[in-house]
């Protein structure tokens, strides 16, 4: 099952090459791309150029590092040099960045193939993946219900078998989610675990980049390989985080875990949902684990302050889409009217409304009773978090309120699709770690995800957690 | 205010408005169309209304949270280092001229 961490271990050894592991992704990508649309681009003759390079330093006796020949997606806000990265925006159509994110060349640098961009909601805002300019992407389990968002194209590609690894970024929960709704791994590092260099800006006191895998062994590779300090990110933290890998099998054994009251009990969970957290709670304790229930009372507040923060935070992020460095342009006699015109037309309706929100709220006379308050609401979530973590080493909750619901259900409705995010959103407001590990189904035979939760600089604990899931839920 | 040049002076009306759409539209750079002004309007209305738990508490004394790391001045050392490549900057941008980016007019010539 560990499909990445035994490509690379039969790469570096000789028993397969790089191109073979390539051609037979390519193959399942032609095969069902047209229905998935994961990607916003294959870069299928890049791809093969790379593999050719990772069999060659095989080949001369050189170690091509430990994702050897292992394809792996990017999420489209991650910088590619020379190579379109759209954040599936119109405003952003045909850009080529000038420099590579810090975790694409971490990854070329440890042997992995990229195979192609993938789809996102518009700069990563959205639960669903309908808010791309290029079309939605489909889930691989069920077609004709959306892969959750934003990360939504990373999700598919690892849940399509497209990729074995992806990476995508998140916000709100947009790793998280989408890991759920498609049946996959996928973690949220603590903030300042992963540089962010080259990660197109959304909410900058939010974003993080995270792995997308098909088991828990192989999002502990991909994270192993981006995690640690690097200078062009001023927010990365300093601290190298503990190796993942030594942790693996370590089992659960003496380890606190609590179920998050208000996350279990909140509105809109499914029952099946709401199970399967019950069940994972029992196969912790079946494994030696301690499970109680612990109240995080502010976690309520966690949408509301979410809404305002993050919306604030793009809204100035987003000033850069001006028409004058890079994207779209369209004309106007002065530049204020070039400025308002190409971003009308560039920007689709969800990065309008939050443009709109977070200027709202920024604006005079509104900061202190939205901003400010929503700031306050952070440190109060931080807090709760701090008192429930004295007394637990990991949480557990459900990742998402439901199971992946049908194309166009929520998509009228900004409010509704925001309350997907209920369960993930505080855990970027602390800026903690999370992840979610596929747990059994729920209505109509479609994936669980439990979300596990930790304190900062916690994944080695949390990855612990995820693995026993990982084996009770098989 | 509906012609996008008059500035507003007094404060924003509460529950949303219209006309406060336009004013944050302005403040955005966005030259929205009647028909997303309208949308906006209610979208807006309906995530405030939400927010309105959040606005309603009494957090004083409750310091504000800006960024999770207790973060102050990143500091490296100062050397020069090579950076991104000007010609392939300027090859990104809509319009390019002489090395550098050239844009529509910012001042009113009268």
């Amino acid at each position: 099952m560990s499909a990445a961490t035994e490509i690379a271990a039969a790469v570096r050894a000789g028993r397969r090459t790089a191109r073979d592991v390539l051609e037979e992704h390519l193959a399942r990508i032609d095969a069902r791309e047209s229905e998935v649309h994961a990607f916003n681009l294959v870069l299928a003759d890049e791809a093969r150029v790379a593999a050719d390079a990772v069999d060659a330093a095989v080949a001369a006796g050189a170690d091509p590092g430990p994702l050897a020949g292992v394809p792996i997606a990017l999420k489209d806000n991650l910088c590619t040099r020379g190579v379109p990265t759209t954040c599936s925006s119109r405003i952003l159509a045909g850009w080529r960045p000038p420099y590579d994110a810090t975790v694409v060349l971490r990854v070329v640098a440890a042997g992995g193939v990229v195979v192609g961009k993938t789809n996102l909601d518009e700069f990563a805002m959205g639960s669903s993946t309908e808010n791309s300019a290029f079309g939605p992407t489909r889930n691989p389990r069920d077609v004709s219900r959306v892969p959750g968002g934003s990360s939504g194209g990373s999700a598919a590609a690892v849940a399509a078998g497209f990729a074995p690894l992806a990476l995508g970024s998140d916000t709100g929960g947009s790793i998280r989610q989408p890991a759920a709704l498609c049946g996959t791994v996928g973690v949220k590092p603590t903030y300042g675990a992963v540089s962010r260099y080259g990660l197109v800006a959304f909410a900058s006191s939010l974003d993080q980049i995270g792995p997308f895998a098909g088991s828990v062994a192989d999002a502990a590779l991909l994270l192993d390989v981006i995690a640690g300090p690097d200078p062009l990110d001023s927010t990365s933290s300093p601290r190298v985080p503990a190796a993942l890998g030594p942790v693996l099998g370590a089992g659960v054994a003496g380890l606190r875990v609590g179920l998050i009251d208000e996350l279990v009990d909140a509105e809109g969970v499914e029952p099946e949902v709401r199970d399967a957290v019950g069940r994972a709670a029992a196969a912790l304790e079946a494994a030696g684990a301690t499970v109680e229930r612990v109240s995080v009372p502010s976690v309520v507040y966690g949408i509301s302050a979410y809404y305002l923060i993050a919306p604030a935070e793009a809204s100035s992020n987003l000033a850069r889409y001006d028409g004058v460095r890079y994207g779209l342009r369209v004309d106007g006699d002065d530049v204020a009217t070039m400025n308002a015109r190409t971003r009308d037309a560039g920007f689709g309706p969800e990065v309008k409304r939050r443009i709109m929100l977070g200027t709202y709220a920024l604006s005079a006379g509104y900061y202190d009773a939205y901003y400010g308050k929503a700031q306050r609401v952070r440190t109060l979530i931080t807090r709760d978090f701090a008192r429930a973590y004295e007394r637990f080493d990991a949480l557990l909750s459900p990742t998402s309120p439901t199971v992946a619901f049908p194309l166009g259900a929520k998509a009228d409705d900004p409010l509704a699709m925001y309350l997907s995010d209920v369960c993930t959103i505080p855990t970027n407001l602390a800026g903690h770690a999370a992840a979610s590990v596929p747990f059994g189904t729920g209505r109509d035979g479609l994936p669980v995800g439990v979300q596990v939760l930790v304190d900062a600089e916690q994944e080695p604990t949390m990855f612990r957690v995820m693995q026993v899931l990982e084996e009770q839920a098989s | 205010m509906t012609d996008g040049t008059t500035p507003i002076t007094g404060p924003i009306r509460h529950p949303i408005s219209r006309a406060d759409v336009e004013h944050v539209a302005r403040l955005a750079r966005l030259a929205l169309t009647d028909a997303e002004v309208e949308r906006l309007t209610a979208d807006l209305a309906a995530v405030l209304a939400h927010a309105a738990d959040v606005a309603a508490l009494d957090l004083d004394g409750v310091p504000p949270t800006a960024h999770p790391l207790p973060l102050r001045n990143v500091l490296r050392d100062d050397e020069v280092r090579p950076t991104l490549d000007r010609a392939e900057v300027l090859a990104a941008a809509p319009v390019a001229e002489d090395g550098r980016f050239r844009v529509p007019r910012i001042l009113d010539p009268s």
